[in-house]
């Protein structure tokens, strides 16, 4: 989802050929998962096609030899989509929230669940506070990212373990 | 291993802050104390530091029954074999930052050139080389705890105890704050028990455990992770 839309950014910053794009890209968002060379051409195809990008062929030939432009369609893409906040996940109905209250259903250990997810989480947790120690900043502000939203989860982990007695009498009785 | 609590129980009046409480800490390593607001995760720490007594139960450093020793011996090792650090309230504030971190060497009876130098060293470690001559009242929250963690280190503890170490500041300074502690006691060989709530300092351990309704959880010895 976020792929055209981050290769139209690149090219907001300056023309490129698809290889510059697929280099580029992996440097700021592949995060040890490579854009596919097929992937970059493809959807550089699909915006020109929509009007956001166009390719310029220079002489030599291949699909290295074009370079794409920004258009002012894409343009308008990429600020509507910058200005955008991502819609809010609703973590009540996340796989966390299902597995609780089905323990609590089955009569289950969920506070041992929710003791083992807790550690999941907080051996994620660490793993990220090395990634952050050792990295380049990129790095650590991804991390950064992913650590804030597991500490919600933590929370959240927390709050339902001192709740458990209430939501297991509500499973119950409904 | 290094410190151990072995069922430990500690009461105020009619309330009970720790039930039969076990926590076996090794030697070198960095272990957060987890749990909610009143579970007893302080009262454990202090506990283990020889700073409260327990009702019951037994706490072990170093081959050595902690509990039962007289305030004079605890003191000396507090002194001598323990730092500490807090989220408020530890250094003096009219002292600058050096006579803070001179402070247990002082009273340990080193020589003044001799603390002096050392504090200077230990200033330098956490970055605060400039502000020796400062007073702590007048720090801001990062730089003085960052005077506290060189007055904890100073001594070359064989434990660090800190209790929120990090809870008064923002998040780029408690990391800041936490990076040096945690890098720093590791160097030494220190080993650090960490008071906190907050999961991201926690996830500086090497491991965690929680308190609830005075119990320590241990999922890593309990098989709650598989």
């Amino acid at each position: 989802m976020t792929v055209p839309l981050a290769l139209l950014g690149l090219l907001e910053r300056e023309p490129s050929h698809g290889y510059d794009l697929k280099r580029d890209y992996d440097t700021f968002f592949g995060r040890g998962k490579p854009l596919p060379f097929g992937q970059v051409y493809s959807t550089l195809g699909r915006l020109a096609r929509d009007g956001k990008v166009t390719g310029q062929s220079e002489p030599g030939g291949g699909p290295d030899r074009k370079r794409y432009a920004i258009t002012p369609l894409g343009r308008q893409e990429v600020a509507t989509w910058l200005a955008e906040p991502v819609a809010a996940e609703p973590y009540l109905q996340t796989v966390l929230f299902t597995k609780v209250v089905l323990a609590l259903m089955l009569g289950r250990d969920a506070a041992g669940y929710l003791d083992a997810q807790r550690a999941t989480h907080m051996r994620r947790m660490r793993e990220l506070t090395e990634v952050k120690r050792g990295g380049p900043l990129t790095d650590a502000l991804l991390a950064d990212h992913a650590m804030f939203h597991l500490e919600a989860d933590l929370r959240w982990i927390d709050v339902t373990q001192a709740r458990l007695g209430a939501l297991a009498e509500m499973v119950r009785t409904s | 291993m290094i410190i151990e609590a072995r069922e430990v129980g500690r009461s105020y009046g009619s309330t009970v802050a720790l039930r039969e409480a076990n926590l076996s800490v090794a030697a070198g390593e960095v272990v957060a104390i987890m749990g909610p607001s009143g579970s007893g995760k302080s009262t454990l720490l202090h506990c283990l530091a020889g700073i409260f007594t327990p009702d019951s139960g037994e706490v072990w450093f170093d081959g050595r029954r902690l509990d039962t020793l007289d305030d004079g011996r605890r003191s000396e090792l507090r002194r001598t074999a323990f730092g500490f650090v807090f989220q408020f309230g530890q250094l003096v504030p009219e002292l600058t930052a050096a006579d803070n971190v001179m402070l247990p060497l002082l009273l340990g009876r080193t020589r003044r050139k001799d603390a002096e130098r050392r504090a200077a060293e230990w200033l330098e470690r956490l970055e605060l080389a400039d502000l020796g001559g400062r007073r702590t009242g007048e720090l801001s929250g990062g730089q003085a705890q960052r005077v506290a963690i060189a007055r904890a280190l100073v001594t070359r503890p064989r434990v660090v105890f800190a209790d929120e170490p990090t809870g008064a500041l923002d998040t780029l300074t408690g990391e800041h704050v936490m990076d040096l502690l945690v890098g720093l006691a590791r160097e030494e060989g220190a080993t650090v028990i960490l008071v906190t709530h907050d999961a991201r300092v926690a996830a500086c351990a090497d491991r965690e455990v929680v308190v609830r309704d005075g119990r320590v959880s241990d999922p890593y010895t309990t098989g709650a992770v598989r």
